[in-house]
């Protein structure tokens, strides 16, 4: 084949792909599908694998010190539901060719990233509270949008992972509330947790729609259906009932009612630490990494008996057979 | 009935965007003559756009009578439960 009949087919077969996209139709694994959009979707996808692992680490340090028995096991619940999350992703992005192995390395290589909000402590119970109330709140707020993306295995994870994840904020809101309705020291717990988890759960939206690098091509293929400021705003609208209910306030003195755009107006996010955050800079960046390098490593014996099993396993079978 | 040709399990996805749901079996001599099968008996009605075969005896299954004890349905654990925590009526759609 020549180039140019190369280039040709290439061209047809793009246009086939985004017309099928236009159309509302789904990509599925054995379909063509542009090397960007593969990359792009393995990028994305791998990457919130990882944001549901390392999310373990912050929830997880505080099962053994969970207030009652029933938090405990509510909390332990909790966490075991992240990692089979990740499960779910990771496998979601196995049927576009990319390997377990190598996201992991790519995620101790420090080329993926997972969701800033996860380099942040959690000091108190109350931030259990918050964690489950805001940050998963506004991963539901993002996640109920991609039950709409364009790749099939991605959008059927999400549905999935959608039905159980109500449940996660759910707790978390109820925890705020018991503390907020609780005494003055409680209270006061609760509300330093909103001020410290609030901005850095706005961020986890990501950049402007203008300053997003991945963005309009993701929109064009539908693998995003709405862009992160509208994500953010529909995010804000919710939770600023849900504060007023428990009473708490929001940290923000800009943020205000907008009559005309039937929207709350919000102050602006300090992207000087986003970007310094995801950029490796967080208060726990290389605890959060370092633990996950560290519980891989010392599984691999985990994974040696395994297939020593298998091998003995197999070579019992051979011989009765023989 | 050893001269039996493989047995193979059929899935079908109906539509895109929905996952293969299993919608029978037949005898075939290989993957390929499986698939041609599965086509020409279970999508005589535009049944599906994906079809997978799948070597029966490649399914391993567990059975309904050992639930008990191969996973506790966790009846015990409402927590897990988005409806297990009473929230203030008007945050209730979270």
């Amino acid at each position: 084949m020549t180039t140019e009949h190369h280039e040709q087919d290439l061209a047809a077969l793009e246009q086939r792909f985004q017309a099928r996209i236009d159309a509302e139709e789904k990509i599925e694994p054995k379909d063509w599908m542009p090397e960007k959009y593969r990359q792009n979707l393995i990028r994305q996808i791998s990457q919130h694998a990882h944001s549901e692992v390392i999310g373990m680490q912050p929830e997880g340090n505080w099962i053994t010190r969970a207030p009652s028995l029933h938090r405990k096991c509510i909390l332990l619940a909790k966490v075991q539901d992240e990692g089979g999350h990740g499960l779910y992703l990771y496998s979601a992005a196995e049927t576009l060719g990319a390997s377990r192995e190598e996201m992991n390395q790519a995620l101790h290589d420090g080329r993926a990233k997972y969701a800033s909000i996860f380099n942040y402590p959690a000091l108190t119970w109350a931030d259990i509270g918050a964690i489950g109330w805001l940050v998963d709140g506004a991963a539901i707020v993002n996640q109920v949008s991609l039950q709409r993306t364009s790749y099939g295995p991605y959008a059927r994870g999400m549905v999935r992972i959608c039905k159980e994840e109500s449940f996660h904020q759910r707790q978390g809101y109820h925890i705020m509330m018991t503390l907020a309705r609780g005494t003055a020291e409680q209270k006061a717990m609760a509300q330093d947790s909103l001020n410290r988890f609030w901005w850095p759960s706005l961020m986890m939206f990501g950049p402007h729609d203008a300053e997003s690098a991945h963005s309009a091509q993701s929109m064009k293929w539908k693998i995003k259906r709405q862009s992160n400021d509208e994500l953010r705003q529909k995010f804000v609208d919710q939770s600023v009932k849900q504060a007023e209910v428990i009473g708490l306030s929001i940290p923000d003195p800009d943020l205000q009612w907008n009559e005309q755009r039937g929207h709350y107006d919000f102050g602006d996010i300090d992207w000087e630490e986003f970007n310094r955050v995801i950029n490796g800079d967080g208060p726990c960046n290389r605890q959060r990494l370092a633990h996950h390098v560290k519980a891989h490593e010392e599984g691999q014996w985990v994974r040696d008996a395994i297939s020593a099993h298998e091998a003995k396993k197999r070579q019992r079978n051979d011989r009765q057979a023989a | 009935m050893s001269e039996h040709m493989k047995l193979y399990e059929v899935f079908i996805r109906s539509r895109r965007g929905l996952d293969h749901k299993h919608v029978g079996s037949l005898h075939a001599e290989d993957p390929a003559q499986a698939l041609e099968y599965a086509r020409d008996v279970y999508t005589r009605r535009s049944e599906g756009v994906s079809i997978w075969v799948v070597n029966s005896s490649d399914i391993v299954a567990s059975q309904e009578g050992d639930c008990e004890s191969f996973y506790d349905p966790l009846d015990d654990k409402p927590y897990r439960h988005a409806t297990h925590y009473q929230l203030p009526d008007e945050v209730n759609n979270m």
